[in-house]
Parts: C-alpha cells; sequence; structure tokens
C-alpha cells in the first residue's frame, strides 16, 4: 500500500511480515490456503493438517526464530464463511522481533486439531481455553479440560449460536441452582435485624 | 507446732485467683447461656476458604519437636538451679563461684555433645 | 437535654439514655449491645474483582477503616460481617454462600459495587445478577467501583441499621 516499506522490526536481521509468509509459503505450498494483510498486519491462513510441521519449522529455522507464542485464540465465522472456525496463532520472535500470525481453518463438523504444546509450553492454557470457549479440540494436549468455566457446563459459549444471557433458568448449570434452592431453605437462618 | 503456720499475708493472692477463676468461667457461662443456638450443616463445616474440604483434618507431627522440648526441659532445669544459687551468692563467697563455674562446665560439655551430634539442626 | 429534676440530678441525654454527672451512665441493654456491635463491625475480607481494589483503599491509611473499629479478618469465623467487593461469577456463587454461613450471628452482608449489587455492565452467561439472589444483603454500596468515602458511608449506614436493632442479643427476645 505505501510506495516505501516500513521497516516493522529494529535488528538488523528481522524480517517483514510480508517476507514471513513469502518463506512459509515457499516451505509449504500446498498448505498455505492464503495470506491475508490489513494495515501491516500479515496473516497466513492454512489448512490445519501438517499445523505441528509448520509451527515446528516457524519454531527451528534460524532466520526466522519464532519463539514466543503470544497467543492462541480462535475465531467462530458462523454462516459468513464456508470453514466454520479458524484457530489464530500469533507468534513473536524474541531474537528478531518480528511477528506474524498463522490462522488455521478448522471445519465445523470435526472440530479437531493438533496441539502445539511439544513445541511451546505455553500453549497448555490457551489451548485448554479455546478448547473451553469453542469446542474445539486438540489432539494430543495433555490435559485437556476446561479451564475458566465449571467443568461440568454444558456448551461453548464464544460460539456464535450461544446465548448471551446463558440458558434458560432451569437449564442453567446445576452447581448454581443448587446454590439458589439451598439459600432459599435457609432463609429462616439469615440474621434481618 | 508444725501444721500450723496460716499465711495470712496471702489472702489477697487468694481473693485474686478466685475472681480471676469466676471472671474467665462466668463470661464463658453467660455466653453459654444468652448465645443464639441455630446450627446448620454448612455452618457447622470447617473452614476451607470456602470449598467442601479435602484431604485429612490431622496431619503427622514432626519428631523434631520431641528433641526440642528435650533439650528446653535439660536447661530449663539447670536454669532453675542457678536462680536459688545467686540468692544466696554472696553469703557464700568464693566456693560458690567455682562450685557453679563446675556445674555449667559438665552442662557445657553436654550442650557440645547435642551440637556435635546435630540436634540442634531442624533438618 | 432535658433536666430531670425528679430523681437526684439525673441528665437525660437522649431518648432512653440517662447520665449522672459525671461519670455514670445508664441506659438499655439493647443500646450498649448495639453500641457495641456497631462500633466493632469486623468484615470478612471477600474481595472478587476491581472492588477489592477500593476496599483495600478504604482500609489503608488515607480513608481509615480502622478508625470506625473496622477491620478485617481473615476467616469468616472471626468475622460479622462480609463485604461481597466484585463481580461473582456463577462458578464463585456456592463459596461465597458457604462464606457466608460459617459467619457466626449476628452477621451482615455489604454488596459493594454494581456487579454484587444487580450484576454491574456484565448481563452474561456467567455472572450472576446481583448477589441478592443467594444472599441476604443488608446495605447495597453502588458504584463502579465505589470510591473509598462511598464505602465509609455504606459502612455507616450499617451502623445506623445496627443502631436501631431490637432485642436481638439473646435466643429468646
Amino acid at each position: 500500500m505505501a510506495v516505501t516499506e516500513v521497516r516493522i522490526s529494529i535488528h538488523p536481521a528481522g524480517l517483514n511480515p510480508k517476507d514471513i509468509a513469502e518463506k512459509i509459503k515457499e516451505q509449504f505450498p500446498d498448505q498455505v490456503i492464503e495470506v491475508a494483510e490489513f494495515r501491516d498486519q500479515v496473516a497466513v491462513i492454512v489448512k490445519r493438517d501438517n499445523i505441528v510441521e509448520i509451527c515446528r519449522y516457524l519454531h527451528d529455522d534460524p532466520h526466522l526464530s519464532l519463539d514466543h507464542l503470544q497467543d492462541i485464540t480462535a475465531v467462530d465465522y458462523l454462516n459468513k464463511k464456508d470453514v466454520r472456525f479458524e484457530v489464530v496463532y500469533n507468534l513473536y520472535s524474541i531474537r528478531y522481533r518480528h511477528k506474524i500470525r498463522i490462522r488455521a481453518q478448522v471445519p465445523e463438523n470435526d472440530p479437531e486439531i493438533d496441539s502445539v504444546v511439544p513445541i511451546w509450553a505455553g500453549a497448555n492454557w490457551h489451548e485448554r481455553e479455546c478448547f473451553d470457549m469453542f469446542g474445539i479440540v486438540f489432539t494430543g494436549h495433555p490435559d485437556l479440560r476446561r479451564i475458566l468455566l465449571p467443568e461440568d457446563w454444558e456448551g461453548h459459549p464464544l460460539r456464535k449460536d450461544y446465548p448471551l444471557e446463558g440458558p434458560e433458568p432451569d437449564k442453567d448449570w446445576p452447581g448454581f441452582t443448587e446454590v439458589l434452592k439451598r439459600s432459599k431453605e435457609l432463609r429462616e437462618f439469615e440474621w434481618e435485624g | 507446732m508444725p501444721g500450723t503456720y496460716l499465711p495470712s499475708e496471702y489472702l489477697p493472692v487468694l481473693i485474686f485467683i478466685i475472681i480471676a477463676t469466676a471472671f474467665g468461667l462466668g463470661a464463658l457461662l453467660i455466653g453459654t447461656i444468652f448465645r443464639l443456638k441455630k446450627p446448620y450443616y454448612e455452618k457447622l463445616m470447617p473452614y476451607e476458604s470456602g470449598i467442601t474440604p479435602t484431604g485429612e483434618p490431622r496431619t503427622r507431627f514432626a519428631i523434631r519437636f520431641y528433641i526440642i522440648a528435650m533439650l528446653f526441659v535439660v536447661f530449663d532445669v539447670e536454669a532453675i538451679f542457678i536462680y536459688p544459687w545467686a540468692i544466696v551468692f554472696d553469703k557464700i563467697g568464693i566456693y560458690a563461684f567455682i562450685e557453679m563455674v563446675i556445674f555449667i562446665l559438665i552442662l557445657l560439655i553436654g550442650y557440645i555433645y547435642a551440637w556435635k551430634k546435630e540436634a540442634f539442626q531442624w533438618d | 437535654m432535658l433536666i430531670d429534676t425528679s430523681t437526684t440530678g439525673l441528665i437525660q441525654v437522649e431518648e432512653g439514655t440517662k447520665i449522672l454527672p459525671p461519670n455514670v451512665i445508664i441506659t438499655t441493654f439493647d443500646k450498649i449491645i448495639n453500641w457495641g456491635r456497631l462500633s466493632s463491625i469486623w468484615p470478612t475480607t471477600f474481595g472478587l474483582a476491581c472492588c477489592a481494589i477500593e476496599m483495600m483503599a478504604a482500609g489503608a491509611a488515607h480513608y481509615d477503616f480502622d478508625r470506625f473499629g473496622i477491620i478485617f479478618r481473615g476467616s469468616p469465623r472471626q468475622a460479622d460481617c462480609i463485604i461481597v467487593a466484585g463481580t461473582v461469577t456463577k462458578k464463585m456463587a456456592p463459596v461465597v454462600r458457604r462464606v457466608y454461613d460459617q459467619i457466626p450471628e449476628p452477621r451482615y452482608v455489604v454488596a459493594m459495587g454494581s456487579c454484587a449489587c444487580t450484576g454491574g455492565v456484565f448481563r452474561t452467561y456467567s455472572t450472576v445478577q446481583g448477589c441478592d439472589t443467594f444472599l441476604p444483603v443488608d446495605v447495597y454500596v453502588p458504584g463502579c467501583p465505589p470510591r473509598p468515602e462511598t464505602l465509609l458511608e455504606g459502612m455507616m449506614l450499617l451502623q445506623e441499621k445496627i443502631r436501631k436493632e431490637q432485642a436481638r442479643w439473646s435466643p429468646w427476645r
């Protein structure tokens, strides 16, 4: 867009995000679906099949060295795109100070993707949160269970078809309805002055 | 005659003991009489930050406390022996001093033994 | 101040309290016990979210709580009241209720902040819309977060409420 390209990273060997995207496209030509760009932020949209290989290449390559996984999150494109979910990996290089975003498409009928915990140990809780909020199963994850909501909660709240105000009061989480019932029973023990 | 000594100067101490005991017991008794008695299950549960208690209620007792208690008793008895000696010291003179030094030296040998055997180490 | 001349030198200070100068006060059990309770409300700290910071600020040096006799206790067993400061989520609701249950009577509840009063801005799947759905709240302190002076006024309102209590010091009345 701009005539002169602005250098993003301040390290002399740091790359621009578009160059990193080019390198990924060279290395994995059949995995990359698209390179999306928005105001100098570049995202590489890939298929989910070889995500561990792609991430390991990004982590181990000496010129890329994307060793800091800043975030894993997911997006729900219900009725807007053909593939419903996209798992988004925000990667950063501490050494070269450049960054890239990888988006892996995950279909709705089989919401599974390989876990990148063997590469970055910090992915553990991020993947648990994605599972909790979207229902995307990360195969190979050492301990995939709900992290923010109670363990026996039903439903995945950040999906677009989950009601914002929660389920109906009679279909609510049983732990909470129990508290309400018990507090009604204990009404006689309240100190009302 | 034996058995007729009446320590009448200590009468205030007896009254003091009686009043202190009555005060403490009375506070507890009055509390029991005037307290609200409305127990229910959740109120009587042991407190564990609001969750249902997990784990053993009684943990194992460390054996190190026994050794510390033994050492304390021994050296505390030694200190108790020094108190009456200090009171009558000026009436006896130099012999008392030499005797006390010997006493403390004997106990010092025991102290060094305990030290070398690592009885003062916590772990 | 009315001078009660029918008895010897008793001066009535307020309704129901008489002073025999200089230092004998005659009053009712209710007043004394209520005065004792309101001058030493000991809350159990239940800071859940941002309101906890304002509660700490109210307890710190500038807006001192200790001059009102309010000392924060760590355990509900040693406390008088619970200040629910912050958003109550459905996962946390049983814990709040349990801590309230473990406070010995007389006990009071102060709902501090908009989230504890009514759920605040969060009308979502996981936020309880007000802790009064499962707790008997005595004083609501709104604000997001309420300034320490507001919380202080809330505690003073609680003191007024305790002052008006009648005959709550024994199991028979």
